[in-house]
Parts: C-alpha cells; structure tokens; sequence
C-alpha cells in the first residue's frame, strides 16, 4: 500500500485489475485505492509477473503493507527500489515482493481501528486518530502511536471547543468531503508547524507571452489550444531545473533533492478540497504535451482514476487561484516539499518601463519556500529567471 | 469470615528459616496439623488409608490417626461426598479426597445440588463446613478421562468457594482456611504440583482465601492464570523479561469468588492482558476473566485480552501431542511478543 500523501495511514482495496500469473509492465494499473482524497489507481513500478493477491478488495490494508506479491520479470532487478524520486515521508515501495503479513492486513471495517485506550489517550491529548499510522498488530493505533504523533506534533485537531470530529467512512460522499478536509487540515497544520516559510513575489509582465501565446493558438486546432496557465507551469518547471534546491524532500532532517521536475498542480474539487498530482517532468514536455496532460490530470482529478504515483510524486507544487481574479496567493508548502509557487490572475495592468507607461498584461507569481532548505536569494533568483523565461515564450 | 490471617501469600517467599520440602508434604503437613489440632477433622476417600493415597498424600496418616479418622471409602463418589456433607452438617469438619476431578463428575449432584444450596434453601439455617480436595490437570499421559481441569465448571457455581494453590505456600496454608470456611470449599490440586520442590517456612500455616497474588510485578502485561499453568507463566514472564517485556504475573488462587479487583488494578497499570488457563477455551474461567477485564477496564486496554489455553481435543494419550495440547511458555511469549511489539516477529 503506497503512501498516497504524507498524512495518509490506511488505504481501501477498492478493485484488483489482475489476478495472479499476469504479465505487467512498469505504469500498468494493477488496483484502485479509495483513502480519504478519493480513488487512486495503483501503478507498478516495474515489469513483474504478480504473486499472490495478499489484499482482498474491501480491505483496509495499512500503508506500507503488502497487497499482493510480485516478481521482476527482469532478472538483474533486486527487489522494487522506489521509482527514481523519493516518495514523501516514510513510504515504502508502491507494491513490493514482501512476504505475506496476515496481521497486516485487516477486514474492510470502514472504522477506524484503534484501541480503547489510543482513543481515551487521543480524546485527551486533542489527536486526530485518522492521522495517526497505527503500529499495533493487524495496524491497530495503540496509545504509543497516539502519543508520538502527540510528542511530533502531527495532526493535533484545533481544540476550539468544538465537538471531537469522528473518523470518517470514506464511503459516503459526505464522510468523504470530510475526510479530506481533515486530511487537508492535518497535512496544512503540519505544514505551518514544521515549516519555516518565507515568501517572495514578483510582477511578472506577460506582454511577449501573451501575444505569442495568442500567435501560436492561431494555427491550433480549438481543441487544441494552449492556455497560459500551462505556459506558466513550463516556465515554473524550467526555471526549477536551474534551482534544485527549491525541488525536492525534507526528510529526516535532511533536503533530498527531488531530481527530476513532477509538478504538483493543486486542483480544486468540486465537492471542495483539492488534490496536488504531479505531471511528470515537465521541464521536459512540449508545451503542446504539457496542455494535454493538464488538462486530462484535472479531468480525471475530479472524476476519477488518478494514479498513486501521480498522488506520491510531486516534487514542487504550483497552485493558480487567477480564475476568480485574486491577484497574489502566498501558498502553504506541502510536507514534505519544501516550496510552492503561486500566480494570481493575469491581469491587464499600467505597466511602466524605459520611462513610459503603457498597459500589459501582468501576473503576481510567489514564493514560498522552506527557509531550513532556501534563502531568499535562492528564491528571488527563481522568481527573477522565471521572469526572464516568461518574457521569451518562444524558447519554452 | 473467620480465617486465621498470617503472612501475606506473596510475602511468603523470603523464608528465613524454610525447610526443604514438596508440594504433596506440604498438603499432608496441612492435613496433619489440622487433624492434631480439631477433632472433628477426619479424611475420608478412595485409597487414601491403607494404600497412603493415590498421589500419596495421605501417606502415614492411617498410622497416626487411625481408621476412625482416616477412611477408605467404597467407589461411590456419590456416596462418600454425600457422607461428608451429612458429616458437615452434623458438626464434623470432613476433608474428602476424590482422587481426581473427573471422577468428582459422579459427586456433581452432591456438590452442586447439596453442599452448594443446602444454606440458601433451608433459609440460612443449615450451611455445610465441608471440605473437598482433588488432583486436577494434565501433563502425565493419562489420555481423555483423567486429565481435566474442570475448576472452571465448578467456579460457576455459587456457594461454594473454589481454591487452586500454585504454590508451596498455599498448599500448605489453603487447607487450613478452608476448614475455617462455614460453607464448602473445594480444592484444587494441579497433579503436576505434588512434586514441586521448595523452601517453606517452618511456621508456614492458614493463608488469605479471599484474594489473588501477584507472583511478579511488571509494567508491560498483565499475565492471569493459576494452579498447574503458574509454572510456565513464570518461565514465559523470565523469558519476556530477557526480550525487555515486563509481565507482571498474577495468581487467581481463589477462582471463585474472583479477586476482581487485583486483576483491573493489573490491567490497569499494564493495559493489556492474557490469561493462561489449562481448561478448554470455550465457556472457560479464562473467558470469565477477559469478560470482566473488559467490562471493568475496557477503556484502558491498548490491545485486545488474548487467552492461552488447552487445545480443545479430548486429552491426547502421545506425549508429543498431550504436551503441543496444554499451554506452553512459548506460546506465551509468542502471545505476549505479538501484542507489545507485532511488527518484531
């Protein structure tokens, strides 16, 4: 069970796409997982020949344990490394050859599974149970658990008096809209609590863009046309390239570098929430690709079917909240990234320069960065180059 | 109650001035001393004159005291028990030895029917001082019949009082608080036990029926059994004490009324529990205990109470396979390794 957000403990066997003795390659869906922000499909991340089906559909199965067993078809291949980039926080490989746990695996309760003492202990310490990973047999959250995540701070609901939030099923859309906005609250708490930000902007004049954006969508077909939000996340990830370490992990005390740039592109819900999936490498797609791959990412974020790498991925993210005008977002990074990057609406603006003023359109890009990892130098430099690359689309 | 309070059982250990000696002398020590000093007293059962007793217990005992005091009886456990309560009644203060607990099954309608109602249905006018002692247990290759450990069945009855002495101690000191009792005890001797070597304190005497006794303090679980399975408990607690587990161990002694109290003060400290019984699982005083564990701790339970106890087969005559039947340290350690630390295995 691949960790499918740093916050996540248990996910749902939703469906097997295979039965033991099937051929995969490496991105095939082998199952769907249901957690707290919706249905995931689970990729493989090498070509194997699967085992044994460890997990039966409907079970709650804890991240890090095994649904099913497989061989590389691939002698050389030791078993699974995670793919190229580390996923976030502690999470194991997506599907591994690990030995059968039976303890590992619980029936679908659709509750919670901790002791009556964990909860007592969480009731008192203000926890919330649903983040907390539980060690105890078959994954059950003993008062230990309660009380390191109490000691790490994780997760703690906000003690306003209100009345303690239940756990939610995911199985209803309600209980579900609910889950989420605690899991959101417990990765964005989490987040404000660890996590020394800083946060830069800068106007960005968006006049050469705009016109060859516009120049280039004149040879498009409609349907094909880009749009510069997409224009925007290329210029963010090329500009990333130049500044690793706004890219990449805080883990353990330590900045991992990210490597290769996945985008997490923040997607609002339309039942609320949001999800961050990544689009991968997109420093290196066409801006043509690019577009194409938003806009199916957001298709499928809100209908369904976005993929567990796409979910553990993203090694920066980018959030666009220019749709209903807001000029600037200074964002809340997402553990355990350490920078997120935000534009507002391009808007057209007097703009003065060479000792004139004309009218342009403009966007406020942000920063906010880890300040553990980054100094704002690093930062305002980022913002400065992905200015420069903004103002010659043609090289994007 | 009237008992005679001396040490606390679990203080008994440090004996300043112990005597070698076993379990069974200890339980014949604790006969004798009765004998010599109350009159009423007498023995009676199957072979426990002439032949000294089947686990030898009584042996000797014909000589000193004679016939009148210590009776051979028919094989009519029904008879004999019957005996012994119109004994009771009638001002005497009987010990009846049925020599083991499957054959008490025949004595079931006495006990239960008799010594156990006769005070409540004659209004509080009659109330039965009898005594019954028993072997219970396994462990010696005597294969389906002679191998039960019914307590279990008999702690579900009310009005008498249900002892299992684990211990040097309580074999010599339960004996003497059971005679004291007004109303019928029975006890429980684990077959196993007579052989059991020690120190025991020369003044060593009446001992608390009343109360469990914690045989070793810990932080970690709460191990509850008694009578033949204390043994293996301790061994299990010593070994999980090697691994960094602390267990603490406690001994029910008194099965019924339970000492409910000392095992929620346990569990409470530990937050979880396991219960070693040799009884079958099913409807078994190991299910008593976990129901009221959780009806009085439930909220401090960090782990579900899990139970060890025999396999429920019929006793298996193979050593091999009487020995994988019966709880075994092992499997106590494995119980306890899985419910601390589950991801360790």
């Amino acid at each position: 069970m691949p960790s499918l957000g740093a916050d996540m403990a248990f996910g749902t066997l939703v469906a097997w796409h295979v039965k033991p003795g099937d051929h995969v390659r490496r991105g095939d869906v082998v199952a769907e997982v249901e957690t707290q922000k919706g249905v995931f499909d689970i990729d493989v991340r090498q070509d194997a020949v699967i085992g044994e089906l460890t997990a039966e559909v409907g079970a709650r199965v804890k991240v890090g344990a095994p649904l099913a067993t497989l061989t590389p078809t691939t002698e050389v291949a030791p078993p699974p490394t995670p793919a190229p980039t580390p996923p976030p926080s502690v999470a194991p490989p997506a599907v591994t050859t690990v030995a059968k746990g039976v303890h590992d695996i619980e029936p679908a309760a659709g509750r919670l599974r901790a002791s009556p003492l964990a909860r007592r202990v969480a009731a008192d310490l203000g926890v919330d149970l649903t983040t907390v990973a539980g060690t105890g047999e078959a994954g059950v959250i003993t008062r230990g658990d309660v009380e390191r995540a109490a000691a790490q701070g994780v997760a703690v609901l906000p003690v306003a008096g209100g009345p303690e939030v239940a756990p939610a099923s995911p199985a209803e859309p309600a209980a579900r809209a609910n889950a989420m906005r605690l899991a959101i609250a417990a990765a964005v708490t989490r987040s404000k609590r660890e996590i020394p930000h800083y946060y830069l902007t800068q106007d960005i004049e968006l006049g050469a863009a705009m016109a060859w954006l516009h120049a280039a969508n004149e040879s498009r077909p409609v349907t094909d046309r880009i749009l510069p939000a997409a224009l925007l996340l290329k210029g963010v990830a090329v500009a990333l390239t130049k500044f690793p370490s706004l890219n990449g992990f805080h883990l353990a005390g330590e900045f991992q570098p990210g490597g290769a740039v996945h985008l997490g592109v923040a997607i609002a819900l339309r039942d609320g929430g949001l999800v961050a999936p990544a689009i991968h490498d997109a420093d290196r797609l066409s801006l043509g690709d690019l577009m194409r791959s938003l806009t199916d990412l957001v298709r499928r974020a809100r209908g369904g079917g976005l993929r567990a790498s796409e979910i553990t991925d993203p090694t920066v993210t980018v959030t666009n909240l220019g749709d209903d005008g807001v000029q600037a977002v200074l964002a809340v990074i997402t553990p355990p990234q350490v920078a997120v990057v935000g534009f507002g609406a391009i808007h057209e603006r007097p703009w003065a320069e060479h000792g004139l003023i004309g009218v342009r359109p403009v966007v406020t890009a942000s920063l906010a960065a880890d300040h553990r990892v980054s100094d704002g130098r690093v930062g305002s430099q980022f913002l400065a180059e992905l200015a420069r690359l903004l103002a010659t689309p043609e090289a994007l | 109650m009237s008992i005679v309070t001396l040490a606390e059982p679990r203080a008994a250990a440090a004996a300043p001035q112990g005597i070698r000696t076993t379990y069974r002398d200890a339980v014949r020590e604790a006969v004798r001393s009765a004998m010599r000093s109350d009159p009423r007293v007498f023995l009676m059962g199957e072979d426990v004159g002439k032949y000294g007793g089947t686990y030898a217990v009584s042996r000797g005992l014909l000589e000193e005291f004679g016939p009148e005091r210590i009776r051979d009886t028919p094989l009519s456990e029904s008879a004999f028990v019957g005996l012994g309560i119109g004994a009771a009644l009638g001002g005497l203060r009987p010990i009846v030895e049925i020599m083991t607990v499957n054959f008490s099954l025949l004595a079931l309608d006495q006990i239960m029917n008799t010594a156990a109602t006769l005070l409540h249905m004659s209004g509080g006018q009659f109330n039965v001082p009898l005594v019954i002692r028993m072997a219970t247990g396994a462990g010696r290759q005597l294969a389906a019949q002679h191998s039960h450990s019914l307590e279990g069945w008999y702690a579900h009855i009310p009005g008498i009082r249900i002892l299992a002495p684990a211990t040097l101690e309580d074999a010599r000191g339960m004996l003497p608080s059971a005679l004291a009792d007004p109303d019928p005890v029975l006890i429980f001797e684990h077959a196993l036990l007579y052989n059991l070597e020690g120190e025991l304190d020369a003044g060593a005497g009446a001992v608390p029926i009343d109360r469990a006794a914690i045989r070793r303090e810990g932080h970690d679980v709460t191990l509850v059994t008694y009578g033949g399975t204390l043994g293996i408990t301790m061994t299990a607690a010593g070994q999980l004490a090697e691994a960094g587990v602390s267990a603490e161990v406690i001994d029910l002694r008194v099965l019924r009324p339970l000492d409910t109290g000392a095992i929620l003060d346990s569990v409470r400290k530990t937050h979880r529990a396991v219960v070693i019984d040799e009884g079958w699982r099913s409807g078994s005083l190991s299910a008593e205990v976990s129901a009221r564990i959780m009806e009085g701790a439930f909220y401090d339970l960090d782990a579900p109470v899990a139970r060890v106890c025999s396999a429920e087969v019929p006793m298996p005559y193979p050593r091999h396979l009487e020995q994988y039947a019966l709880p075994r340290a092992e499997v106590i350690v494995e119980t306890v390794q899985r419910m601390v630390n589950p991801h360790a295995a």
